[in-house]
């Protein structure tokens, strides 16, 4: 009956997020493989043992409590220890821990079992943003909170998917084996999807793996759940599992996208071009730490209005923006962003805020970032 | 009360001295019992307003009152206060009270190091609440201060915090090693070890636990400091090093840690609940035995914390079947405790129902704790609501509600005055409906997919947030009550008898209300308080 619930509830979630998933859902997803099937059977099974224990327990603590008060006129017995009771009730639940323990061995057992995956994909977590890499083929992409700045202030009214919606979902097909290898680029964060039951942490240096199998097409969401800075509540998971058929058209559709941004990264960008580009990479980018208004954080995030990196000699400046500096929070963002966006925030940023430190193009940008 | 005037008269020339130096510089343990007692209710006040601010945002989804950095400045600060300036202290300051007068001894057997343990307190505290005010702002890595995020990418006033972290170790070593002093050489003529209250055994497992744990934690700190500071790479992999050893290293403190916070609490339930049950208490020898199983069974699950970080198989299984392992002896004592008061004559006056409470919501937090202990389903778990549930369910009504139960059942010996128990009865009752509205819905936060440690969250966790709200500011404003009636009692009150209460049993008991301020100057006769009527054993 509970599971029944369970699946009815989840299975609605999915078709009407909004109405009802909602708002007071009390128990685990049931997920959408088999691995979180077996544990949320686990979860279930564990939780009634409990509660079985509760009743048992509580049920002779409140008989007490009602029948052995002193205003009952209750006599207080003078028993006080009694071998064989102790006995019994060290051994029974060693015997319930055992009959748990198998169980949970088994499924244990079958997350670990991570060979022959169809599709290999890193996972790389940075502050505050996933990045996905199919390893044996050539896509590449970060993916990056989409809810607007506006919502999370109050300023406009929330969406449906607030706060776990993202640019660029992970694309996965349904029936495959993939294998997720996962390490961070900077602190730890840990890349959680309830609906897979997968959550493994991405550790900066080290290369951790896990695995899923989805039977149905579909959107599962997640969040980031190892505490990982500023932005920790701010970097949603999207996994978009499709057909095997719709996901080898994704595949083909990604190779003409990257073709046709290597011919815009050729095109003659003017500085209204660049800067109103650079502003939105700004605020998707930068403004997190930086300041909206380039102010910065005093003491922890430097300030970039007024800087004298910014009105300085260019080649600096981009340095630090496409290497980052080593020991602080400032990535090397020469691998994250493309070479359009790399001079459009560039440019934004000598130019705004009062900065006067002139264009950055395109061009000089692919040209350092092909050495 | 010819024996409390007596008592007084006698030990006149050896009374407090006046003024502030007698707190600065006292070596008496009651003095510095109450000195550990009202600090640690300052730091709760503090480190609840921490909760209420988070709280507070957590009302509604979106972000109204603080930014998320100080959000995770809140979190951090909220976790290390509590646990390191609100438990800890708090049961030092009871172990300082009652230990002596527990079990004969004139004093604690290290008066002046005692002193110095409670004082560097103070500064430690205030050295780590200035870092919030501190360019950068303070701590916001969480209380686990996980690295790198605690060391290569933290805020400066890091180095602060690891010095305050250090003080506090002192602090705790120096309590725990006054503590097994004093319970190994000052008992009174003929306790053994075996007779000793149960609280008094839990304490000296505690401090066992203390003295193996905290230098851990100063040595990881240390390491934090290395790293920051003089260009090691314990925690950084672009060195040689390895961020998931810092959480080895800081777990294995980790987890006798939470042991250390609840085990004393235990001790004052066991002597609780006999007290009101007017029954000795049930299997007081495998009582002992399992505390020390817990104890030494804590030194081996450090790892269940870290399911997720990627350990291998084999790590996976060993952590977990330990971990379930400790439920055997947890459940011992909580059958115990319900066999104490099965056929007892119960009476429930405020100590008792916070015992109760405690005995029901500690092992509503021990469920939890063996749900987290099956790692594939911790996999869902782990770093949820859901944790956040267990671990405030065996630390507010656990832990916390042990600490008032204490304060209840022991503040007429120390006062001379009776508390107003109606006030109390209202002071549970509000604590112990505040405390189920604030945690209970986390867990099912939690099992919806909430992580914890986010300032905002998606809009299906809103109703339940809303109501964890509802119930922290009904938790935090009710303890307004329990310093009223504390103060109050301190102040005037119905004059306590010796034993206070009908069932009491045990050597404090036999002290005047309120004690002289030397006790036990003549080492006291003992006799097992149960052995005379019960021919038992």
């Amino acid at each position: 009956m509970r599971r029944r619930i369970g699946r009815v509830l989840f299975f609605a979630g999915l078709f009407y997020a909004p109405l009802v998933t909602a708002q007071w859902q009390v128990n685990l997803v049931e997920g959408a493989t088999e691995i979180s099937r077996s544990v949320y059977n686990l979860h279930m099974i564990i939780f009634y043992i409990c509660v079985a224990i509760a009743v048992v327990v509580f049920g002779v603590m409140f008989w007490s409590i009602i029948w052995h008060r002193k205003s009952r006129g209750a006599k207080a017995a003078h028993f006080h220890e009694s071998t064989w009771v102790e006995i019994i009730w060290t051994i029974v639940p060693v015997v319930i821990l055992v009959s748990m323990a198998v169980p949970a061995s088994t499924t244990l057992i079958q997350m670990y079992d991570k060979n022959n995956a169809d599709i290999d994909i890193q996972i790389t977590g940075y502050q505050w943003k996933w990045r996905y890499k199919y390893l044996n083929q050539d896509i590449d992409f970060f993916s990056t909170l989409a809810t607007p700045r506006e919502q999370i202030s109050n300023e406009q009214l929330k969406g449906e998917h607030y706060l776990l919606e993202v640019d660029n979902p992970l694309v996965i097909p349904a029936g495959k084996k993939v294998r997720f290898l996962l390490t961070s680029n900077d602190v730890i964060h840990s890349w959680w999807v309830p609906a897979l039951a997968v959550k493994k942490d991405a550790v900066p240096g080290f290369v951790n793996e896990s695995w899923t199998l989805v039977d149905e097409p579909g959107i599962y969401r997640g969040q980031c759940a190892e505490l990982c800075g500023r932005d920790h509540g701010f970097m949603p998971i999207v996994v978009d599992v499709k057909s095997p058929e719709d996901y080898q058209l994704w595949v083909a559709e990604q190779a003409s996208l990257k073709a046709a941004e290597a011919v815009s990264a050729q095109k003659e960008m003017s500085q209204a071009e660049l800067m109103s580009r650079g502003e939105e990479v700004y605020k998707g980018t930068c403004a997190a730490c930086h300041q909206p208004e380039g102010q910065g954080l005093p003491g922890i995030f430097p300030a970039l209005a007024g800087s004298p990196l910014m009105t300085g000699d260019p080649a600096e400046h981009i340095n630090v923006v496409l290497h980052g500096r080593s020991g602080t929070a400032m990535q090397a963002f020469g691998e994250q962003l493309k070479a359009v966006d790399l001079a459009s925030v560039i440019t934004y940023e000598r130019n705004s805020w009062g900065n006067q430190g002139g264009v950055v193009t395109v061009q000089q940008i692919s040209k350092l970032l092909k050495e | 009360m010819g024996s409390l005037e007596q008592s007084v008269h006698s030990t006149g020339h050896h009374g407090p001295a006046t003024g502030i130096t007698r707190w600065l510089y006292t070596t008496n343990h009651k003095d510095i019992g109450t000195l550990y007692l009202f600090f640690s209710l300052t730091m709760f006040f503090i480190g609840g307003c921490m909760a209420l601010t988070i709280r507070a945002e957590l009302f509604q989804p979106g972000l109204q009152l603080v930014r998320p950095e100080f959000f995770n400045q809140m979190t951090t600060s909220h976790g290390l206060i509590m646990v390191f300036g609100a438990v800890m202290p708090a049961f030092v300051g009871l172990a300082n009270w009652l230990i002596p007068m527990m079990i004969g001894a004139p004093d604690m057997a290290l008066p002046r190091m005692n002193n110095w343990s409670f004082w560097i307190l103070p500064f430690a505290f205030t050295m780590m609440l200035s870092t919030l005010l501190m360019e950068g702002g303070g701590p916001n890595f969480g209380w686990t201060f996980y690295a790198p995020l605690s060391t290569t990418y933290a805020p400066p006033s890091v180095t602060f915090f690891i010095f305050a972290v250090h003080m506090m170790g002192i602090s705790s070593i120096m309590g725990a090693i006054n503590v097994i002093a004093t319970i190994l050489n000052m008992r009174a003529p003929g306790m053994k070890l075996m007779d000793m209250p149960l609280f008094v055994w839990t304490w000296l497992i505690t401090a066992f636990l203390l003295i193996a744990v905290m230098p851990v934690l100063a040595g990881v700190v240390t390491m934090m400091l290395m790293d920051i500071h003089f260009g090691t790479s314990f925690f950084d992999a672009a060195g040689g090093g390895d961020p998931v050893l810092f959480q080895h290293v800081f777990w294995f403190f980790g987890h006798p840690e939470v042991y250390i916070m609840i085990l004393p609490a235990f001790g004052v339930v066991s002597e609780i609940i006999p007290t009101f049950a007017r029954k000795r208490l049930f299997g007081y020898t495998s009582m002992v035995y399992a505390t020390a199983s817990i104890a030494i069974l804590s030194f081996i699950v450090w790892a269940h914390h870290m399911f997720a970080v990627g350990m291998p198989l084999a790590g996976e299984l060993f952590f977990m079947f330990t971990t379930m392992l400790i439920a055997v002896p947890t459940g011992v004592k909580v059958f115990n405790w319900v066999a104490t008061m099965y056929r007892g004559s119960m009476t429930f006056e405020t100590p008792m129902l916070f015992a109760l409470a405690f005995v029901v919501l500690f092992t509503i937090g021990g469920f939890s704790g063996l749900m987290l202990a099956i790692a594939p389903a911790d996999f869902q778990y782990h770093d949820t609501y859901f944790v956040v549930a267990h671990f405030h369910y065996v630390l507010v009504p656990g832990s916390i509600f042990a600490l008032m139960a204490a304060t209840y059942f022991w503040l007429p010996k120390w006062t001379g005055h009776m508390y107003n128990e109606s006030m109390a009865k209202l002071h549970f009752w509000l604590s112990f409906i505040g405390v189920n509205i604030t945690f209970f819905p986390m867990h099912f936060l939690g099992l919806a997919g909430m992580p914890r440690r986010i300032p905002d969250y998606a809009l299906q966790f809103a109703d339940f947030n809303m109501v964890a709200t509802f119930g922290a500011f009904l938790f935090g404003f009710s303890q307004l009550v329990f310093v009223y009636n504390i103060i109050s009692c301190i102040r005037s009150g119905r004059q306590a008898t010796d034993r206070v209460w009908e069932g009491s049993h045990g050597l404090e008991w036999t002290l005047p209300s309120p004690p002289p301020y030397h006790s036990f100057t003549e080492p006291p006769v003992f006799t097992h308080p149960y052995k005379e009527n019960d021919r038992g054993v």
